[in-house]
């Protein structure tokens, strides 16, 4: 059984309510899905917390599932979100067992805080691409017009990985592109591609493929050689460090790259 | 006659105590993070200075909006009745409770390029989508059932009957308006009006969702601080002090306004120094 | 020219029909509910008549339910309105609040400004041109609330409770004042209080459940009561008389000495509870009270307590000393009213009838 948990922003924030509701005599427990709960007996099992950045949704809720089925008695609680907001909840002290980020940047602020069991290993790259309106209206074919004047270009904010690589693309092309808007996240630059207040969106390649019927895809043979590279590690808090390093494995498998490869991730 | 403190029951203060602290320590928690050394530069950089720049500037227009169509609104809404005013009250009131991001997204469908006066507006040549018209939309949006909801309750509890006494007198409709209503009620305007500034300064999901985030144009203080995050956590943080800081000063003012009409004589008397020699 | 109103308020179940000559007052009477206000309200224009036609002086107030609707709004009717509270605006000065009528016509600020000072000296809040409303005392405030009714020159004044909100140490000045203003002017009072009809009213209204059940001039109504609330009305004894050179003299012979400085030959009324006034076989005229000698009219056994009628005035005494004087009617009793029992005024008109005492059966 595959349990999400809720984005928890801060974890920090989240402890006053808990204490409060100590107070009053409310168990705000067993939601976490404890070591052994509900478990089936089965040695081989264990329950581990996957941190996982928000573009591997997809293929990493394939993945747990697969894995449960291959390790019975194992559970997978995965939770989804930025990889520097999982980053940083896992510097203050966030329980998990496995750590799966979009950059090597993100991972490498983990080893410094001496979470990491062992040497993360990457497991994916991904690829800028244009997306554009189902329509396109503005007839984008390529990067050179996407930084035409009048067009509306959105972009990942430089904070961000998908911004970092946009930056790299224009220093790699040599084309400047004027965003009429600067997003946080992925997300936000789709948003705003799909409803057509966009022209169009720098994005991963397997963002386009997730977002499906609702853009359209421009591949950027220029920007091929600005690769993102996903890092995946076990972390040493966990609890289940065999099946931890074993879901691990289980990913830079050949289960995992058919699994990857097929949401568009390319092969590290 | 002697007044004594009301008692309350122990546990109400101990609840009450720990409901306070549920709403104070995050901001302690908050302050202590705080990157004392370097907090000037944080809080001075030009990307944080033009977004505390630009939250200024868009709440300050999200608040005239919201006097423009808020008053007139609430005079409709305490003064006459009409068939579906109550639905049209809850209406009006729900981008109180809405999520912001919903907001966002009904803004984008209603002024976005593709939505439902998108088209007129384009044909006229304004152009609403990544402007600062958008913040300051979205800003209005979520601001406006403040002033409403504050201006309405102190509409009706004014009473029409100083405004008979006006009509009665020979005053026009307008003249009553201007001379009579809007004078009893300005204390609830202007900390209806604080209100609305506090919530335009604080918006962040209609905003992202509709206006976007460049520097300068759209990128308003929550905005920055959301990206902030993602790098420079000490910045993030040096800017929410910030904002908590404004937000205080707000809404310290909107209660400093008092009711007209009795400054001494309003306020409750002394309470009466209790016995020394009495129980603890 | 004057005023005729012909109004039914369904939702009050109000059906009232009255005219008034230029220049008279009339004092509304009834007990609460009795739609009073309601009138009121609609001579205002602050209500809208169910059915009704109404004029002042010529001019359409309302007519409605015929074959128009004519509506005058109420800034048109030269109609003002003086209520229970003053209702100054909180936030102008007494100045300010009296000539915000004026200038709400279109008379120029400094004009506006000189009226109020006028009206505020007429009702003798002058000094206080400049205070807030929250600086004045409940009298002064009523006083400029006057000031500012009177202000934009009124066709017709309406007056609801002008003094029930009143301590009761201000109201005999107050309800001087009113009386002075009332002089000629066509007014519309509305009032619990018998007294405030007597002084202020040329005629009287009586109002019960939205209709008129008596009307006609003040003194009739009050000395021949026909319904149950111009009784209770009426309870209060009133005596008509004249200002002599020493005080007030009674057409029943009560003689009471004033302080004032009313000429001689004032017409004045004496206003005394029945509850103030002692009953023995013989008393004995002192400094300070009168005695008025007469046969016993009518004894009224009232539960816990025994009223006598004589000499025109009701006197209620305790059963026990009824029976310990064997009072019965035709017997000879003094009549014992302290001065200080009594209140003194001047009666509205002329013309009114003097030397009649009047006094009510049953409170």
């Amino acid at each position: 059984m595959i349990r999400m948990r809720l984005l928890t922003r801060g974890r920090r924030l989240l402890l006053l309510p808990a204490a409060v509701l100590v107070v009053l005599g409310v168990s705000a427990c067993g939601a976490d899905g404890a070591p052994g709960d509900d478990a089936t007996g089965d040695s081989d099992g264990g329950s581990i917390t996957v941190f996982a950045a928000a573009s591997l949704k997809e293929p990493f809720t394939a993945l747990a599932e697969q894995f449960e089925d291959a390790h019975p008695g194992a559970e997978v609680t995965l939770n989804f979100a930025g990889s520097s907001d999982l980053a940083t909840q896992l510097v203050e002290g966030a329980p998990a067992d496995v750590f799966a980020s979009a950059d090597e940047s993100t991972m490498e602020s983990v080893r410094r805080a001496e979470l990491l069991d062992g040497e993360p290993i990457t497991f994916a790259t991904n690829t800028l691409q244009l997306a554009v309106p189902p329509d396109n209206p503005a007839g984008i074919a390529s990067l050179d017009d996407a930084a035409r004047p009048g067009v509306k270009t959105v972009v990942c904010a430089v904070q961000v990985p998908c911004g970092a690589a946009a930056a790299r693309v224009e220093e790699a092309t040599d084309v400047e592109l004027t965003p009429v808007s600067e997003e946080s996240s992925v997300t936000d630059v789709l948003g705003k591609v799909s409803s057509g207040e966009a022209d169009a969106g720098l994005v991963y390649v397997t963002d386009v493929r997730a977002a499906g019927e609702a853009v359209l895809g421009i591949a950027l043979p220029e920007a091929a050689d600005v690769v993102n590279s996903y890092p995946i590690a076990a972390l040493t808090g966990s609890q289940e460090s065999g099946a931890a390093r074993d879901f691990v494995d289980f990913v830079v498998g050949d289960d995992g790259r058919a699994v990857l490869e097929a949401a568009g991730f390319g092969a590290p | 006659m002697e007044l004594t403190a009301v008692r309350l029951p122990r546990w109400v203060l101990v609840l009450a105590a720990v409901g306070a602290l549920f709403v104070v320590l995050p901001l302690v928690a908050m302050a202590l993070r705080v990157d004392w050394p370097h907090f000037v530069p944080l809080v001075t950089s030009e990307s944080a200075r033009a977004a505390l720049l630009l939250s200024l500037r868009t709440s300050l227009a999200a608040t005239a909006l919201c006097v423009v169509f808020g008053v007139p609104m609430a005079l409709v809404l305490a003064r006459t009745s009409f068939r579906g005013q109550r639905i049209l009250r809850s209406l009006v009131l729900l981008p109180l409770v809405l999520p912001p991001v919903v907001g966002g997204i009904a803004l984008l469908y209603t002024f976005g390029r593709r939505g439902l006066l998108g088209g007129t507006l384009e044909t006229l040549g304004v152009d609403i989508a990544f402007s600062t018209t958008a913040v300051v939309l979205s800003q209005a949006f979520v601001a406006l059932p403040f002033l409403v909801l504050s201006l309405e309750g102190a509409l009706r509890t004014v009473g029409t009957r100083y405004e008979a006494v006006g009509a009665t007198l020979g005053a026009s409709r307008w003249t009553v308006l201007r001379r009579v209503t809007l004078p009893l009620v300005l204390p609830a305007l202007v900390s209806g009006a604080v209100l609305s500034f506090a919530r335009a300064l604080g918006e962040f999901g209609a905003t992202l969702t509709f206006a976007g985030s460049l520097e300068g144009t759209t990128r308003t203080l929550p905005l920055e601080i959301y990206l902030q995050r993602e790098t420079d956590p000490d910045a993030a943080v040096a800017l929410s002090l910030i904002l908590v800081v404004v937000a205080i000063l707000v809404v310290g003012a909107a209660h400093r306004v008092r009711p007209l009409g009795g400054p001494a004589t309003a306020r409750p008397p002394a309470p009466a120094v209790r016995r020394a020699a009495g129980a603890p | 020219m004057g005023l005729s109103f012909a109004a039914t308020f369904a939702e009050r179940n109000l059906d009232v029909s009255f005219e008034m000559r230029t220049g008279e007052t009339l004092a509304v009477l009834g007990p609460n509910g009795a739609g009073k206000s309601t009138v009121l309200s609609l001579l205002a224009g602050l209500l809208t008549p169910t059915t009704g036609c109404a004029e002042l002086d010529g001019a359409v107030l309302f007519d409605v339910g015929g074959s128009g609707r004519t509506l005058t709004e109420p800034r048109e009717r030269g109609i003002s309105l003086l209520a229970q509270d003053a209702l100054l605006f909180p936030h102008l000065s007494a100045l300010e609040n009296v000539a915000f009528g004026p200038r709400s016509r279109g008379v120029p600020r400094t004009a506006a400004r000189a009226a109020a000072h006028k009206w505020l000296e007429r009702v003798g809040v002058a000094e206080l041109a400049h205070r807030r409303p929250h600086q004045l005392s409940g009298g002064q405030a009523q006083r400029v609330a006057l000031a500012r009714a009177l202000a934009v020159e009124p066709s017709l004044l309406l007056l609801d409770e002008p003094l029930a909100a009143l301590d009761v140490s201000v109201t005999p000045a107050m309800r001087l004042l009113l009386r002075e203003v009332l002089q000629e002017r066509t007014a519309v009072i509305v009032t619990h209080d018998p007294l405030d009809a007597f002084l202020l009213a040329d005629r009287v209204l009586v109002l019960e459940g939205g209709r008129i059940v008596e009307s006609g001039p003040t003194a009739e109504v009050l000395t021949r009561p026909v319904t149950a609330f111009g009784a209770r009305l009426a309870g209060l004894n009133l005596v008509q008389g004249r200002r002599t050179r020493t005080g007030f003299a009674g057409g029943n012979g009560i003689e009471v000495p004033l302080a004032d400085r009313l000429p001689e030959g004032t017409a004045l009324v004496l206003a005394v509870r029945p509850a103030a006034i002692g009953v023995s076989l013989s008393g004995h005229p002192g400094a300070d009270a009168a005695v008025v000698s007469a046969e016993i009219d009518d004894v009224e056994h009232r539960g816990d307590l025994v009223r006598i009628h004589a000499a025109g005035l009701a006197a209620d005494v305790a059963p026990a000393d009824a029976v310990a004087h064997g009072l019965v009617p035709g017997l000879a009793v003094d009549l014992r009213i302290r001065h200080g029992d009594v209140t003194v005024y001047p009666t509205r008109r002329e013309e009114q009838e003097s030397g009649r005492s009047t006094a009510g059966s049953g409170r």
